[in-house]
């Protein structure tokens, strides 16, 4: 219970930390490029080490390549079954870029940040 | 007793009367079966009776796997492309959520619900009220590899809370997965994947669903992705056949763990009303028989065939050349049969019911009638349109909604044609232990060509036969005739005489045929015989009346002879009467004259002797 508590603490103040920082990353970054607003979800079943990992590795993950403009949902499905349908959820645990469009999806606990990287389309896969 | 009665919770009652009679016959050997059997279960400390079953409601299957699917354990249904897995599975579905009360989920890996609802809707299956009542749950699950990276560690557990989320919304106890081999083509790390589908199955075994999954058919084993290796308990196999460009599909029970089931190639059909599988039910020869007879429509083959007809229930196959009136003695004896108050099913292969009707009007025949009072059916399909399986499960159908006592198949010769000899035979076999065993009177008719002799083309079902009626034409002086006889009749004693066969407008019948020195006569020859004969009768007859004119003329003759004679023997009578008293008379004269004489001598010698004395005295 202990984990599972302090990860909904986490969840929360990451996003909330985040879209703070996005906001105020956003005006010094208007300068390189358009900023894209990153919305990621995290689809889980309880805490389990494997979805603890997967949350850890994506949120250094995004504070590395995405500083200040994402924003990161964690979907517990145990709480939620009904929410696995929509974004077809088969594996977990999976995240689902839902912005920038196209929907990007990988499974896994993201142990390979190269392989995210690739994923999320943030670089090219000749580039590796 | 007690391993029968095992054996029994694992059927369903409607059906336990029909696996009960066989399994009385085969006892032994499942007694045997059944101590294996146990065996086996203490091994697994399960006693035997926990196995039981889940009736799937399709027709035929529960049949022939004794009761269904085993309870709260997975299936395997696998085969090709299109062969129908699909649609078992969803059968399966919907008829346990209608028939049997028990609410099903569905995970859909191919097509989306949608696809689903319009698949079903032409088996008259509404999908969308089953959702409605929450008697059925439909998740699509799309794994598309091109949308999925992986990257790590992963497991399946969103596939298991979906389909928890979906069990629990509608108290499912059926689950099916179609095909879960998507699985296999979305997601890379096959470890992972084949850990994980194993966990799900065990997952399901302890939700006590009973489950079922589909494979699609690989080469060497029997699903692509090996799924055979997570379900052990019943491994069902689809086939889809083309032969002849005739599709057969069959289902064969490869595998069902703790259970007797048949291990025969079925055949079954999808139709309009889904799945059939057929069981062949000449397995066991254990239908009863009836007593009672019925007639022919015939009086004159009545008699021939014992004087009472037909045994209620027998198959009769009545063959013959084109043209020499199958389809009349058959449309008589549908005639018969209605005008009881019986039913008859007509299946028609070569014209259409209005032709039939039309054409039997001209032998006297109103078939309408019958018709209109719902007795008579015909149904007429072009023996080609499909293969023999289907037309033996249209067949089935009709037979068990309409119930007939007499079902008429006009011609069978004629299914050739859509299969080969030996499948033709096969499927009439079938046909005729299913007439069989519901008592119904099978009369089919066999087309033999002209040029082989009558009783070759049908050797394939002539010994399952049990009354063979044979229609010969002889062709006599410049004129074809109908001969009809009794070939066999099992159980009656029949007669062993060629009639000759007569269509006139006013119907059939049966006539002696002359027997004479040339054979048998038959059309004109035989009336022309007929004609000599009468001739000939009174032929004689005159002359025996000219003989006994004569005779009486003689007698007369005779009889005048007889008179004169007796006339002229009469005169001599009366001349030697004559003669007679005219000597007495003489005699009588004579006599008199002779005492007259005496008298007067002794007159005279008294005279004398006066002399005498007178004389003497005289002299001295």
């Amino acid at each position: 219970m202990k984990t599972k508590k302090s990860l909904d603490e986490l969840m929360k103040k990451n996003s909330r930390g985040k879209r703070a920082t996005g906001a105020s990353s956003k005006s010094a970054r208007d300068m390189a490029e358009e900023p894209v607003r990153w919305n990621l979800r995290l689809y889980v079943a309880g805490q389990t080490p494997r979805s603890l990992t997967a949350f850890a590795n994506l949120k250094r993950f995004c504070d590395e390549q995405l500083a200040g403009r994402y924003q990161i949902e964690v979907v517990d499905l145990l709480k939620r079954p009904e929410l696995a349908e929509g974004d077809q959820v088969v594996a977990l645990p999976t995240l689902v870029r839902k912005l920038p469009e196209p929907i990007k999806r990988i499974v896994g606990d993201l142990s390979n940040t190269e392989r995210v990287m690739v994923g999320m389309d943030l670089k090219p896969l000749a580039n590796i | 007793m007690n391993v029968r009665a095992e054996e029994f919770q694992t059927l369903d009652a409607p059906r336990r009367g029909v696996v009960s009679a066989a399994m009385a016959r085969g006892a032994g050997r499942i007694q045997a079966g059944s101590n294996r059997l146990k065996a086996a279960s203490k091994r697994n400390g399960e006693p035997p009776s926990r196995l039981s079953k889940v009736a799937t409601g399709i027709i035929g299957f529960d049949e022939i796997t004794g009761g269904g699917l085993p309870k709260g354990r997975p299936t395997l249904v696998c085969g090709s492309a299109g062969c129908g897995k699909s649609l078992f599975a969803m059968e399966f579905l919907v008829r346990g959520a209608m028939q049997f009360n028990e609410p099903g989920v569905l995970l859909t890996f191919e097509e989306t619900a949608e696809e689903i609802k319009k698949n079903v809707a032409s088996l008259g299956f509404d999908i969308d009220d089953l959702i409605r009542r929450k008697k059925l749950w439909i998740d699509y699950v799309r794994v598309e590899r091109s949308e999925i990276e992986e990257n790590g560690e992963y497991d399946l557990e969103g596939l298991l809370v979906r389909m928890r989320h979906a069990i629990k919304k509608v108290k499912a106890k059926r689950v099916v997965m179609d095909t879960i081999e998507a699985l296999f083509s979305g997601l890379m790390n096959q470890g992972i994947l084949r850990s994980e589908i194993r966990r799900l199955f065990g997952w399901l075994k302890e939700q006590g669903m009973t489950t079922v999954i589909t494979g699609e058919r690989g080469e060497g084993q029997l699903t692509r992705q090996g799924l055979e290796e997570y379900v052990s308990d019943c491994v069902v196999l689809l086939d889809h056949r083309v032969v002849g460009q005739i599709s057969t599909r069959r289902l064969r029970v490869v595998k069902y763990r703790g259970s007797t089931h048949g291990t025969n190639e079925y055949p079954f059909l999808i139709d309009e009303e889904g799945f059939s599988v057929l069981p062949i039910t000449g397995a066991w020869m254990d239908y009863e028989v009836s007593d009672r007879r019925h007639s022919t429509g015939l009086r004159e083959l009545d008699v021939l065939l014992g004087g009472k007809g037909l045994y209620q229930g027998s198959t009769v196959l009545l063959s013959g050349s084109a043209g020499t009136g199958k389809t009349s003695v058959a449309a008589q004896l549908a005639h018969a049969t209605c005008a009881s108050g019986g039913r008859c099913l007509y299946f028609s292969f070569e014209e259409s019911p209005p032709q039939i009707m039309r054409n039997m009007q001209s032998v006297g025949l109103r078939l309408q009638r019958h018709v209109r009072r719902g007795l008579l059916q015909f149904h007429s399909t072009r023996p080609a349109v499909h293969g023999l399986e289907m037309h033996l499960v249209r067949m089935h159908k009709l037979v068990e909604r309409f119930d007939p006592s007499v079902v008429i198949v006009d011609p069978i010769s004629n299914l050739e044609t859509a299969g080969t000899q030996f499948d033709s035979t096969n499927m009439l076999l079938r046909l005729v232990d299913f007439l069989r065993k519901r008592r119904t009177t099978a009369f089919l008719i066999s087309l033999t060509g002209t040029s082989q002799s009558s009783e070759s083309t049908v050797e394939g079902i002539s010994s399952m036969v049990d009354t063979w009626l044979l229609l010969r034409d002889v062709e006599v002086g410049g004129e074809r005739n109908r001969l009809m006889y009794v070939l066999k009749s099992r159980g009656m004693a029949h007669s062993n005489q060629v009639r000759e066969f007569l269509i006139t407008s006013r119907g059939i019948s049966l006539v002696e045929p002359y027997l004479g020195q040339g054979g048998v006569l038959t059309g004109s020859a035989r009336l022309s015989q007929e004609a000599r004969e009468a001739a000939e009768k009174q032929r004689y007859a005159e002359e025996a009346r000219r003989l006994e004119l004569a005779l009486h003329h003689r007698r007369l003759a005779v009889e005048a002879q007889i008179a004169a004679l007796r006339a002229g023997f009469k005169a001599e009578e009366e001349e030697f009467a004559r003669v007679a008293t005219a000597a007495k008379l003489r005699e009588e004269t004579a006599a008199t004259d002779r005492a007259a004489m005496s008298r007067s001598r002794r007159v005279m010698a008294t005279i004398r002797t006066k002399a005498n004395h007178i004389h003497l005295t005289e002299d001295r």
